[in-house]
């Protein structure tokens, strides 16, 4: 189905939004928030909410909600790179958690998919509350290409990053 | 630390009753992950519910909630079945995704793969239907005495 060329950094992330938050169920239920995407690059904020949390003494959010948004961003940054339209799926995923998240901040993930081959993708990504220098958490995703199943529209995405 | 989850813990032992540990948790509450030992063996269950889609073609439950719910039923393991006095501390995970799950509850199971003094290395593996075909299996390390700052539940 073609669409309009996108042309500004707002649309093309209003348009990562709908693809990567607002039509995946489990994202919509996060909260996630697309804050950039350009090619090979992604980026989405998660916000604190009192049902996120692992200890409610402290406040800290468990790391669930960390691991969920990671694996989708570093799926996000996957899809940019594609030069042609197929199903994915992560293969493995390591979360490293160097220190707890500050209760109430949100937390920014930012992910980079440095390679990409015809069956594998690899991505590293950090999440971080304001100072990227000063992770709460680290990852390394690998997903596998050509995977079972229909393409959908999210991963036919890469094209609008090429205009 | 979490004082209210080793106070939990010491109840549900007292009354045999592991479940209650997961109302201690609000993440784990929401995603409906809760420990349970009616076949005699410590599991962790997450009842499907429809906001555990990662892709609604196939359909399939989101990758992330996976890896979310193994490390829950790690750190329920290591509550549970092991002399815990603190709340463990999660260092890292790595998970490995084997097949697609649908939309249906997803159980776990845990084991200890080494037990040191202050470090700990889990096994869990995560299935369906049939528990010979998992959907994803995960490692990971918990500090289990220590005052380092990393994330505790």
């Amino acid at each position: 189905m073609p669409t309009p060329p996108l042309t500004t950094p707002e649309e093309r992330v209003a348009l990562f939004q709908q693809l990567f938050s607002d039509t995946i169920p489990h994202n919509k239920a996060l909260g996630i928030k697309v804050l950039a995407v350009a090619r090979g690059l992604a980026s989405m904020r998660l916000d604190w909410r009192r049902e996120l949390v692992g200890n409610p003494e402290t406040g800290v959010l468990a790391g669930g909600p960390i691991t969920a948004m990671l694996d989708s961003c570093c799926g996000m940054a996957v899809a940019t790179l594609l030069r042609e339209p197929k199903p994915f799926a992560t293969l493995d995923l390591r979360i490293d958690y160097a220190k707890p998240a500050d209760p109430k901040k949100p937390v920014i993930a930012e992910a980079e998919c440095y390679r990409i081959t015809r069956s594998v993708a690899f991505t590293r990504a950090f999440a971080h509350q304001g100072d990227p220098k000063d992770p709460v958490a680290a990852a390394a995703g690998t997903f596998m290409l050509g995977t079972k199943g229909e393409v959908t529209r999210s991963q036919l995405v890469s094209q609008e990053l090429n205009k | 630390m979490s004082t209210n989850l080793i106070k939990r813990l010491d109840e549900a032992r007292k009354k045999r009753d592991v479940s209650r540990l997961a109302e201690a948790i609000p993440y784990a509450k929401w995603m409906l992950i809760a420990p349970e030992t009616t076949t005699g063996e410590l599991l962790t269950r997450m009842r499907y519910h429809e906001t555990l889609i990662g892709n609604t073609h196939l359909p399939a439950i989101h990758g992330g909630t996976l890896g979310a719910m193994l490390e829950m039923a790690a750190i329920f393991h290591l509550l549970w079945e092991t002399d815990a006095q603190t709340v463990p501390k999660i260092v890292n995970i790595t998970v490995d995704y084997l097949r697609s799950a649908g939309p249906r509850d997803v159980i776990a199971a845990a084991k200890v793969t080494k037990q040191g003094r202050r470090m700990v290395n889990v096994f869990a593996e995560a299935w369906q239907d049939d528990r010979s075909k998992p959907v994803a299996s995960a490692s990971a390390h918990f500090l289990v005495q220590s005052d380092d700052t990393l994330p505790s539940l």
